[in-house]
């Protein structure tokens, strides 16, 4: 198990240094705790445990609080495949999947989590066995840099659960109706990962496929 | 990200009391606007108490014949329930018009009530902000305010409420119930709910030190066409310049409230009692008294068509 500081520090690890899990490293000297029941002193990093599963496998962790679910992943478990893009839920590259459901792993607290199941992109196949969606990606081509390639694929999993369970969106013609499986419908529910290779239409198209193909 | 402590609530009245009398702490729910102001600095809690595991994400009827929404229910579900997709359609329409797939499946009822403005100068720690630090100046009148508010707005500050789930809110008359530090409850009609700044835009609403919202309840519906018109700059995931929430009846009566235009979702009496002349008339009264900048008096306009497209479609 990895907690902070149990790597060398790399190049990247520096760039990052707004990352709670590695900045706790370099924290200063704990200050004296104002009395205030069972909170923090300032700048007194407060560490705690949790544990939850990520792609079937059980974790135990101990973590600074700051720990977003995201750097947990990426610098605890080590698992980069899900990306840091604009760390504000903007982008849409850390989406994972937890308990089903899509959310931005950068607005997360990794202690938040204790007893969760997460998905990762590293959990939906493997290169020997692509998950249909990133067999479709490629085919499609859906991507250029492939930075936000992981994001978009967990989201799109999740994006053709949604409309399966019946759950509206913005285009829904009728509310109280069944969403159809179409590509405006995926197009709107996947407004929240950008892409900046501007790669969606191959995206819509590969997505499309895998819906077309489950529909069936 | 500032260092805080973190513990998990066994019950809405505990998680009040904690917050009540611990300096610097703060409820976390879905956590996507906190988290994010928090890494910021814009919001610096020393201690979090996670309401997410007290039962208050349900929704249930109420003997009155309406919906009681627990705090905690995402976005998502709330969207999606079936009551709320046939009997209160505007809520549904305005909660999917708003945020990413992602975010409303964290984003909370209560949450999504207590949302801090998207003013540019609130998030810019580098500008002056009266809501962020209170006497240090406005920088947003005088700068660039074009998304900024046309009216409710005052010389401390002219941010924006972001929801549009407030705007449907405030036209079907929601109640917001509480639980206090002291273990009393209370409801408080969702016309009261939000502030207007004045000298202090860093109050935004009337809720106490340590009050926590366990449930938004609504009352039972009434009937009509529900409307509710979203305009941005992008087609999805956006903020609104301006945005309409309508129910209209078949006589042409109704209700509207109007977003991204005030410090609150936009609702007024004379307004609604015009809608019958007409989007004109209806939104001449609705925006009495504004004071747009240069940079946004493109919204009044805007808000009147808004409504008149609405009133259309209500007709069609």
């Amino acid at each position: 198990m990895h907690g902070p500081g149990d790597f060398e520090l790399s190049r990247r690890g520096v760039l990052i240094g707004g990352a709670a899990s590695v900045a706790a490293t370099a924290a200063p000297v704990a200050e004296a705790a104002p009395e205030q029941a069972g909170s923090a002193g300032a700048g007194t990093p407060v560490m705690a445990k949790v544990g939850f599963k990520v792609n079937g496998k059980p974790h135990a962790l101990e973590l600074d609080t700051r720990t977003t679910l995201l750097d947990a992943l990426r610098e605890h478990l080590l698992l980069g495949g899900t990306k840091k893009g604009c760390d504000h839920g903007q982008c849409g590259a850390c989406t994972v999947i937890v308990d089903g459901r899509r959310i931005n792993s950068c607005l997360s607290l990794a202690v938040m989590h204790e007893g969760d199941s997460i998905t990762t992109v590293e959990g939906l196949g493997t290169p020997e066995k692509l998950h249909p969606m990133q067999a479709a990606f490629v085919k499609h081509d859906g991507y250029q840099c492939g930075y936000c390639t992981p994001g978009q694929i967990c989201s799109a999993v999740a994006v053709l659960d949604e409309i399966r369970a019946g759950i509206p969106s913005h285009v829904t013609g009728d509310i109280a109706g069944k969403p159809a499986m179409s590509a405006d419908e995926i197009r709107e529910r996947m407004s929240g990962n950008i892409c900046r290779c501007g790669a969606y239409s191959n995206i819509i198209e590969a997505i499309g496929e895998v819906a077309a193909r489950r529909k069936a | 990200m500032k260092a805080f402590s973190y513990e998990r609530a066994h019950s809405p009245a505990e998680a009040a009391a904690i917050v009540g009398r611990t300096q610097g702490a703060r409820f976390i729910a879905g956590g996507t606007n906190l988290l994010d102001l928090m890494k910021l600095q814009i919001e610096t809690p020393t201690h979090l108490v996670d309401v997410n595991h007290l039962g208050l994400d349900k929704i249930e009827a109420t003997p009155e014949g309406g919906l009681r929404i627990g705090a905690l229910v995402r976005n998502t579900d709330l969207a999606a329930d079936r009551r709320v997709r046939k009997d209160y359609a505007l809520l549904s329409r305005a909660l999917v018009a708003g945020a990413s797939g992602q975010l409303r499946n964290k984003a909370t009822t209560a949450g999504n009530l207590l949302q801090r403005t998207r003013c540019p100068y609130f998030y810019d720690t580098n500008q002056p902000c009266n809501k962020r630090k209170p006497g240090s100046g406005c920088a947003a009148i005088g700068g660039i305010n074009r998304s900024l508010a046309v009216i409710g707005a005052s010389d401390a500050c002219i941010a924006t409420h972001p929801s549009d789930m407030a705007v449907a809110m405030r036209t079907l008359d929601a109640v917001v119930e509480t639980v206090r530090a002291d273990g009393a409850t209370r409801a408080i009609p969702i016309a009261e709910f939000h502030t207007l700044p004045g000298d202090t835009p860093n109050v935004e609403n009337s809720l106490a030190a340590g009050e926590l919202i366990t449930a938004v309840t609504l009352p039972r519906p009434i009937g009509g066409t529900h409307i509710y018109h979203k305009v941005r700059d992008r087609a999805s995931y956006a903020f609104a310049l301006v945005s309409v929430g309508a129910i209209l009846q078949k006589d042409g009566t109704g209700r509207v409230a109007f977003g991204g235009v005030a410090p609150r979702p936009w609702r007024i009496e004379a307004a609604e009692a015009a809608l019958a002349q007409g989007a004109k008339a209806a939104a001449a009264l609705a925006f009495a008294g504004a004071k747009p900048t240069e940079q946004n008096k493109f919204k009044l306009v805007l808000a009147e068509r808004t409504l008149a497209a609405a009133i259309a479609e209500a007709r069609a």
